[in-house]
């Protein structure tokens, strides 16, 4: 074996320690110990994986699953990833199908080096190399092996932390890294250069590039009798979904707010953009408010989410438009360091000379006092605002969650009291209780009432309650099915929960006819018996309620 | 005789109806065999219960002396009749005095293992396999995940630790009985002589140990004297995991938590747990055990009681063996 050092070895030792590490400040200095002290371009291809900007090509999990399956037993190998909850441990775990740890003579290859050499490999050449590469390597470089492969780390850090890192390493503003960095690419070497002071600040190639988007926090309570009315503007929250269309030089881009580009999927917009600069905004199906037609539901603007590609009946019947929030660069310039309504009028120069069937502006709701706005915010004009958003005039635009310059003001969901199901063991750091529940609502059926299930929920519970429902299904287990318990659920027993969720649609691809936005739990009915949980006819009256038909344009 | 006419699973545990006992009994029966003393298989109130000398005297330091109605010491290895049942106890290699219980009649014999391992360790008798018809096996961590590495390495960890911070107090859960004192041999063998501090939930246990003959070392009690804050810095605490979450670890100095189990082997088990050192020390068998003893009995049929019993299952139909999972209720799903 002739591949170099133990280096390998920084990044996989940073996850162990990442991993088990809970402070913030202490992954902050063990992230930054990691940047620091590691070379060029491994530390860069860490970042990558950290920062989920890694791509090993031709390493997918389906191929390391394949792999691991050359060895295991397919239902031995499903058992063991249910029970793990996460399939880089999983596969790390079961490689040496049980046998003890080998540790390879002439060490482990380096980061940088097994990115390279995987990335230049051709298909066929892959599946040997992975193989063999797995098994050369200690565990614990295994596992950041097929962690990197895997994405989605899910090891507490954000990218937003690395990045925090980066400033902490180099006592740069993390700011200024956050403006660079998507026109980066790993292994980043021209950024650390730059934050070690060994050369100038890279020179994005082009701001058609995606920007990371200012984020709000929700309205908890009394944060808002401390703040004056007068220094905030309000807008309607659509419900759609959060886009940047970026646009230089004859390149425009539609993104996703995690920055991935949609641009395929939606060539009505595309080809409408007439303009130069980058525009934070919402997109939605349905027709502008200045071409004076309805703005329409998710579940419409759903139809058009997640295609790689759409036909020309799609175009037409689910038309897309975007209305805009904020504009970030106008033309070239970057102005996001100008406040809210300074951009805001630069904005609405813009959005008047674009195509009126494609763009309009969001628009302002005045209020004089929270008060009004509460009234504004739990009875909206139209039915597709979900509450309202309330940002300071004076703010300037600054990548991620901020608390105080901008605020999300939601209409209150909707809740039901449903009676638990089923319970499956959640994933990552739940994979020891069971956390995932489907839920159910009484419904009419051929013996009387019955439980149909409506609805899975794995959050909204805290980690007290979560002891509790786990305890619930370990103690009333009435019959499993591989992962999945299904839990005693009768009108005299069970356990009720009331469920929070944004909103409710029809289904044809759930038994009971309904699908339901974002349920959570919230609040454990103990005080409550099953035969006292919601009927199926309340759901659907408050779907009749919730989405009034909308005539098409 | 069919199998399941010697011995069956019945909501209060494993019954034998020709002998009218039960095996470990979650509930209080008339008659009861106990594998070994851990509160899930041993539970007061019984009205007789047939079990290894050490087991009854853990019951009694546990439960007091009135545990149950009348208590029978079963030696390695000396076969009782009971009601025209010929049950003999075997070694198990789970925790002191743990036992596997072979029952026998018409030439048919079932061997409850009860918990066990294969692994090395000095504060108890070696497993010892028994041929039989019937293995019923517990299934723990009966999972390809699960390989549980060498011990010592793992100890040594802790040593390492113990250098690298030397002003934090090191606070190890190992659970009250067996662990705690497997680990704290484990401590002595590698080499560590300085007191080790023992919560107080470990004391009666550590001290029937030492008393069996296994040499602990000095183990003094972790109470914090209130004008000496400084005391523990950089010693070893034994204590109940429970009690980490308590506000009886906020006494010590930065503490740093470990954790010796067998859940350890999977990360997000440790990092849930608030674990920063990870002893993956484990008193069951791991997966290549669990593989190797089936195979090493070669019994007619495997029945599995709790734990993952669905992949063990799984793994004996792939070599050919009838297995089927009894669906006990009431043994910690996650005890180790």
């Amino acid at each position: 074996m002739s591949r170099g050092g133990r280096i390998m070895k920084p990044f996989a030792t940073l996850l162990d320690r990442l991993v088990l590490t809970p402070s913030r400040n202490g992954k902050l200095t063990l992230l930054a110990d990691y940047f620091r002290d590691t070379p060029d371009p491994d530390r860069g291809y860490g970042l990558a994986a950290l920062a989920g900007t890694l791509d090993l090509k031709g390493v997918k999990p389906a191929l390391l699953k394949e792999l691991a399956l050359e060895r295991l037993d397919a239902v031995l190998f499903q058992y063991s990833y249910d029970y793990v909850g996460d399939l880089a441990e999983t596969i790390a775990l079961v490689w040496d199908g049980g046998g003890k740890e080998r540790v390879a003579e002439g060490g482990q290859p380096r980061l940088g080096e097994v990115v390279a050499r995987m990335n230049a490999l051709g298909r066929t050449e892959v599946r040997g190399a992975v193989r063999d590469l797995l098994d050369h390597l200690d565990h614990s470089s295994r596992f950041a092996f097929l962690k990197l492969a895997t994405g989605g780390l899910r090891i507490g850090v954000s990218a937003r932390l690395a990045k925090q890192a980066l400033a902490q390493m180099s006592g740069r503003d993390v700011t200024e890294i956050e403006t660079l960095w998507h026109g980066l690419e790993p292994p980043y070497v021209s950024l650390f250069s730059w934050l070690e002071g060994r050369a100038e600040k890279p020179v994005l190639a082009s701001p058609a590039i995606f920007h990371s988007v200012m984020l709000a926090n929700p309205v908890e309570e009394g944060d808002l009798e401390k703040l004056d009315p007068a220094d905030y503007a309000a807008e309607w929250k659509w419900d759609g979904i959060r886009v940047q269309m970026s646009s230089h030089g004859g390149t425009k881009k539609l993104y996703s707010r995690s920055g991935d580009d949609i641009s395929g999927a939606f060539p009505d917009v595309i080809a409408a953009i007439n303009f130069e600069g980058v525009v934070d905004g919402e997109l939605l199906v349905g027709g502008t408010a200045r071409s004076n037609s309805a703005t329409r539901t998710f579940s419409d603007l759903q139809q058009r989410l997640n295609r790689k590609t759409v036909n020309a009946r799609m175009l037409a019947d689910y038309p897309a438009f975007v209305r805009a929030y904020d504009l970030l660069f106008e033309g070239g310039q970057d102005i996001r360091a100008q406040t809210f309504l300074a951009r805001r009028e630069r904005l609405t120069g813009l959005i008047d000379k674009a195509p009126h069937d494609r763009f309009d502006l969001s628009a302002l709701v005045p209020f004089n006092d929270w008060d009004t706005l509460d009234r504004l915010r739990i009875a909206p004009p139209d039915p597709v605002i979900e509450g309202v958003m309330i940002k300071r005039k004076d703010s300037v635009y600054q990548a991620g969650r901020l608390k105080g310059p901008w605020f999300k003001w939601k209409r209150d969901p909707f809740n039901v009291d449903a009676v638990m199901m089923y319970a499956q063991r959640g994933h990552g750091k739940r994979s020891s209780y069971y956390s995932d529940f489907t839920f159910g609502v009484w419904a009419d059926g051929e013996e009387g009432e019955q439980l149909v299930p409506v609805g899975k929920a794995y959050f909204g519970f805290t980690d007290a309650e979560l002891e509790v429902l786990d305890k619930f299904v370990r103690d009333n287990t009435v019959e499993r099915f591989g992962p999945v318990r299904a839990v005693r659920a009768e009108p005299g027993f069970g356990f009720v929960l009331e469920v929070a969720f944004e909103g409710i649609n029809r289904s044809t691809r759930h038994k009971s006819g309904v699908a339901m936005r974002f349920p959570r739990i919230a609040r454990l009915r103990t005080d409550k018996l099953p035969r006292d949980a919601d009927k199926l006819s309340t759901l659907m009256a408050m779907m009749d309620a919730a989405a009034p038909p909308v005539e098409k344009a | 005789m069919k199998p399941e006419a010697l011995l069956h699973p019945t909501p209060a545990g494993l019954f034998c109806p020709p002998g009218q006992f039960y095996v470990d009994p979650v509930r209080p029966v008339e008659r009861a065999l106990v594998t070994h003393g851990h509160s899930d298989h041993a539970r007061a109130g019984h009205g007789h219960v047939l079990a290894t000398r050490q087991t009854l005297d853990i019951m009694a330091l546990r439960y007091g002396v009135d545990f149950a109605g009348a208590g029978q010491a079963a030696e390695f290895g000396e076969a009782v009749t009971v009601n025209g049942v010929t049950v003999t106890f075997h070694p198990a290699g789970h925790v002191l005095g743990s036992a596997q219980i072979a029952i026998e009649k018409d030439g048919l014999r079932i061997v409850v293992s009860g918990d066990y391992k294969r692994g090395i360790d000095p504060t108890c008798a070696p497993f010892s396999p028994v041929a039989c018809d019937v293995f019923i096996t517990e299934a723990t961590f009966g999972l390809p995940v699960f390989h549980h590495p060498d011990p010592k390495t793992e100890t040594k960890k802790l040593l390492a630790s113990l250098l690298q911070f030397p002003e934090r107090t090191h606070l190890v859960g190992a659970y009250a009985l067996g662990k705690a004192q497997r680990v704290i041999r484990l401590i002595r063998d590698c080499g560590y002589d300085q007191p080790i501090y023992i919560h107080g939930a470990l004391q009666k246990l550590c001290d029937y140990y030492a008393g069996q003959g296994i040499e602990l070392g000095e183990l003094r009690p972790a109470t914090l004297e209130k004008s000496n804050p400084a005391a523990f810095h950089g010693a070893i605490v034994v204590g109940p995991p429970s009690a980490f979450q308590d506000r009886w670890a906020r006494r010590f100095n930065e503490p740093l938590i470990s954790f010796a189990s067998g859940w350890m082997m999977v990360r997000q088990r440790a990092k849930q747990g608030g674990v920063e050192l990870p002893l993956v020390i484990s008193d069951h068998c791991d997966w290549p055990e669990l593989l190797e003893t089936i195979t090493e009995i070669a019994p007619s049929e495997v029945w599995v009681t709790h734990g993952r019993e669905e992949a063990l299952v799984r793994w004996c139909e792939m070599q050919g063996i009838p297995a089927k999972p009894l669906h006990l209720v009431g043994y910690e799903d996650e005890g180790d």
